[in-house]
């Protein structure tokens, strides 16, 4: 009977049968996308989680731009094994500023979302120029042409504008300052280069790319121990004045 | 039916073929780019240290042309031959149908130069920057105006299967490809998502999975619902089944995403309900196996001497494969240990290869001696094809799943001290170069069948006499047989 009735009602007019499908495939969705944009359920930045620097920014623009994350995830899972491996399992208010998100789905390299102040600069550049110098038996290819291309001020000034459009927090003083902070920035990290003897300019892609792998979850590593600092306080201070009632 | 026994002057094949030759040849190419993946991930000084041809920029090459420019062309050719003859009227409009295919080749050769000059968005199958998401926009519109006016327009009351699991696609791949391209362009090549953090990585997963469901899935299951009766000369096995799976797949499908996403910081709730949808997609993935199976019951003799039907069994095979492997993926203690690792690219590629690559080449092997009116030029080709395709995509698959389960054991090893067992992440990764040697053999097999049905099918639709003896001569006609109803 419900096999007639199908026949009838739907297969036989065209629109029925459209209408149907699209309410159909949109209730999953709409279940599971749209409450993470109330306040109860969404995500909130943590404490101490900010923008991206214009370098760091434009090194992020690299990474996307080279497809790190067919290869890098930048999500640790809450394995022991895991935690052990990289660090702190990834929070989603560490990541509210990343557009487009780089959690990634295969790591044929190890995750990076904790790379950040694990190794020197200089590490990061000579691993760029040949990953074998650094990291015997890799795969991952050479980007030294990253050691040759500058980064360009004013489309990181359009991309920062885009950015607070869309409600990352950069005050327009941040996005004038932007070629002057790139210096800024830049010039510390050519000056650690130099260190090591490796020469290089602010604003050398290679230099922008360091600048954002070198900032990967400090931030949120930081909160997340504050987080448990301010845990362990409150488990403390509750347990004085239990003992002193006793 | 009886009109459908040859060309008729009502329908318009001049299309169905543009898409059909579109299809084997961007194949070629997008496979051919896997292939070369395949090989820099076996030995890196195969990307010449020239930027365009890094991993990196490639993968995603790889993955846009199979998905949209092989698989979708194979879609377009097998909807458009079919609805016209399933719906007794040729379709709504010529030019609709011309600006469809060219606008889609356009967009797929923009794709081709900028995925390689490192113009991307990042997101997994949705990497192609913004002026060219708006394309993708617009001809899909045009086809589905193109679409629903041939429906307005048909000479029959009822909708065929097929043509409802073609109307999933063209309205769930439009929504998909439009929310999760929502982005605020920087630059003419730059944007940015309009959803950010996690909200983003569960819209472009929402996506990412449905466009497995919605352009991998259901256009072919319609496809199926079409060219596997006709190829057996049986009817669909159950109208009622089909009736339940084709609800079930569009409901529960969408619901599958948050399954890409466990042990992130998505919500827990979320990613049980994916986790749970996924499972039950189970029954309605097995009851379109079911249905095109035993829509072969009384036929199966003919599975020895027809390679259509060969191609068609391993497709379906390896569909209902692949869809109890992906639920079970989708459980969290299986997911802890699958996901990032190979076992997740064999999974991908079971399906891939297995029931999207096998059904396309059954079609195509039926589609070409009829349009080109024609017999097939030799049957020996089309099943030494299978047997390439076949053994490839077993060495692909076999070689991943050990791949993946190797690294993630290794990743997890723990020694009597709780410490890692094995810290140097390196040492994982050299395990498995063996095993990416062994899928590079499985690949290149799959690609070397898919030149040699290349080569027949331009031998078949040159007019070439067929090659392959009396014998097959007399039985080809029977093996692409008109059914009763």
């Amino acid at each position: 009977m419900a096999d007639s009735m199908h026949r009838k009602l739907i297969e036989s007019k065209g629109a029925v049968m459209a209408v149907l499908t699209t309410v159909a495939i949109s209730i999953g969705g709409l279940v599971e996308i749209a409450p993470l944009y109330s306040e109860a359920l969404g995500p909130e930045p943590m404490e101490g989680i900010l923008p991206l620097t214009p370098l760091e920014l434009a090194g992020r623009d690299i990474y996307v731009r080279e497809g790190c994350y067919n290869c890098h995830s930048q999500m640790v899972r809450p394995f022991r094994d895991e935690t052990l491996r990289y660090g702190e399992w990834t929070r989603a208010g560490e990541i509210v500023y990343d557009r487009p998100f780089q959690m990634g789905s295969r790591r044929i390299g190890p995750d990076l979302q904790r790379v950040g102040g694990k190794y020197p600069d200089a590490w990061h550049y000579e691993h760029m120029d040949d990953p074998r110098a650094t990291s015997p038996g890799s795969i991952m290819p050479r980007y030294s042409w990253l050691k040759e291309r500058q980064i360009d001020p004013e489309a990181v000034q359009s991309s920062m504008r885009a950015l607070q459009t869309l409600g990352t927090p950069y005050t327009d003083e941040q996005i004038a300052d932007a070629p002057a902070a790139i210096q800024r920035q830049g010039g510390e990290i050519v000056a650690r280069l130099e260190s090591s003897n490796l020469s290089a300019q602010p604003d050398d892609q290679i230099v922008a790319l360091t600048a954002y792998l070198q900032q990967l979850g400090v931030a949120g590593r930081k909160a997340i121990q504050a987080q448990k600092d301010a845990a362990a306080a409150l488990e403390a201070g509750t347990e004085i004045p239990a003992s002193v009632e006793d | 039916m009886s009109t459908e026994t040859a060309l008729s002057p009502n329908y318009d094949d001049a299309v169905t073929k543009k898409f059909l030759v579109a299809s084997v040849t961007w194949g070629a190419v997008g496979m051919l780019v896997g292939v070369i993946c395949a090989l820099q991930l076996a030995w890196w000084p195969a990307n010449m240290n020239i930027p365009w041809l890094t991993f990196g920029r490639l993968r995603p090459l790889h993955t846009n042309a199979v998905i949209f420019a092989f698989t979708g062309n194979f879609i377009f050719a097998g909807m458009y031959y079919s609805m016209q003859r399933l719906l007794k009227t040729r379709m709504f409009n010529d030019t609709l149908s011309q600006v469809h295919f060219w606008g889609w080749q356009a967009i797929i050769v923009a794709a081709a130069i900028t995925l390689p000059a490192g113009m991307s968005q990042s997101k997994e199958y949705a990497e192609l920057i913004w002026p060219i998401d708006i394309a993708i926009a617009v001809i899909w519109v045009v086809m589905a105006v193109n679409f629903f006016g041939t429906i307005a327009i048909r000479k029959v009351k009822h909708l065929y299967v097929a043509i409802w699991f073609y109307m999933s696609m063209v309205i769930t791949i439009a929504v998909l490809h439009i929310v999760n391209s929502l982005a605020l362009p920087a630059s003419a090549t730059v944007s940015y998502p309009v959803f950010s953090g996690i909200t983003d990585a569960l819209v472009q997963w929402w996506y990412g999975h449905n466009a497995v469901g919605f352009l991998l899935t259901t256009p072919i299951l319609g496809l199926m619902y079409y060219f596997v009766p006709k190829t057996a000369g049986r009817p669909v096995y159950s109208y009622r089944l089909s009736i339940l799976h084709f609800w079930g797949l569009v409901f529960l499908y969408i619901w599958a995403g948050p399954h890409h996403i466990l042990y992130s910081s998505l919500p827990d709730w979320a990613q049980t309900t994916g986790m749970v949808f996924s499972l039950m997609l189970l029954a309605p993935s097995w009851g379109g196996m079911l249905n095109g199976l035993l829509t072969l019951r009384g036929a199966w003799d003919k599975l020895r001497t027809d390679p259509l039907l060969k191609f068609w069994v391993v497709a379906i095979t390896f569909y209902g494969m692949s869809t109890f492997e992906g639920p079970m993926m989708s459980i969290r203690a299986v997911n802890a240990l699958s996901h990032f690792t190979d076992w997740t690219i064999g999974h991908v590629h079971s399906g891939a290869l297995g029931w999207v690559g096998m059904a396309a080449f059954a079609t195509f092997y039926y589609m070409v001696p009829k349009l080109w009116n024609n017999q097939l030029y030799s049957v020996k080709a089309a099943t030494l094809h299978f047997w390439l395709a076949t053994i490839g995509i077993v060495l692909y698959v076999m070689a991943m799943w050990t791949a993946g389960i190797t690294q993630g054991l290794m990743w997890r090893e723990l020694d009597a001290d709780g410490q890692l067992q094995y810290p140097n992440f390196m040492d994982t990764v050299l395990q498995l170069i063996p095993l990416y040697w062994i899928r590079l053999v499985g690949g290149t097999m799959y690609l070397c069948g898919l030149l040699l049905m290349a080569w027949n099918l331009v031998k078949t639709a040159s007019g070439a006499s067929p090659k392959d003896g009396p014998v097959q001569v007399t039985t080809a006609p029977e093996s692409l047989p008109t059914p009763a109803k």
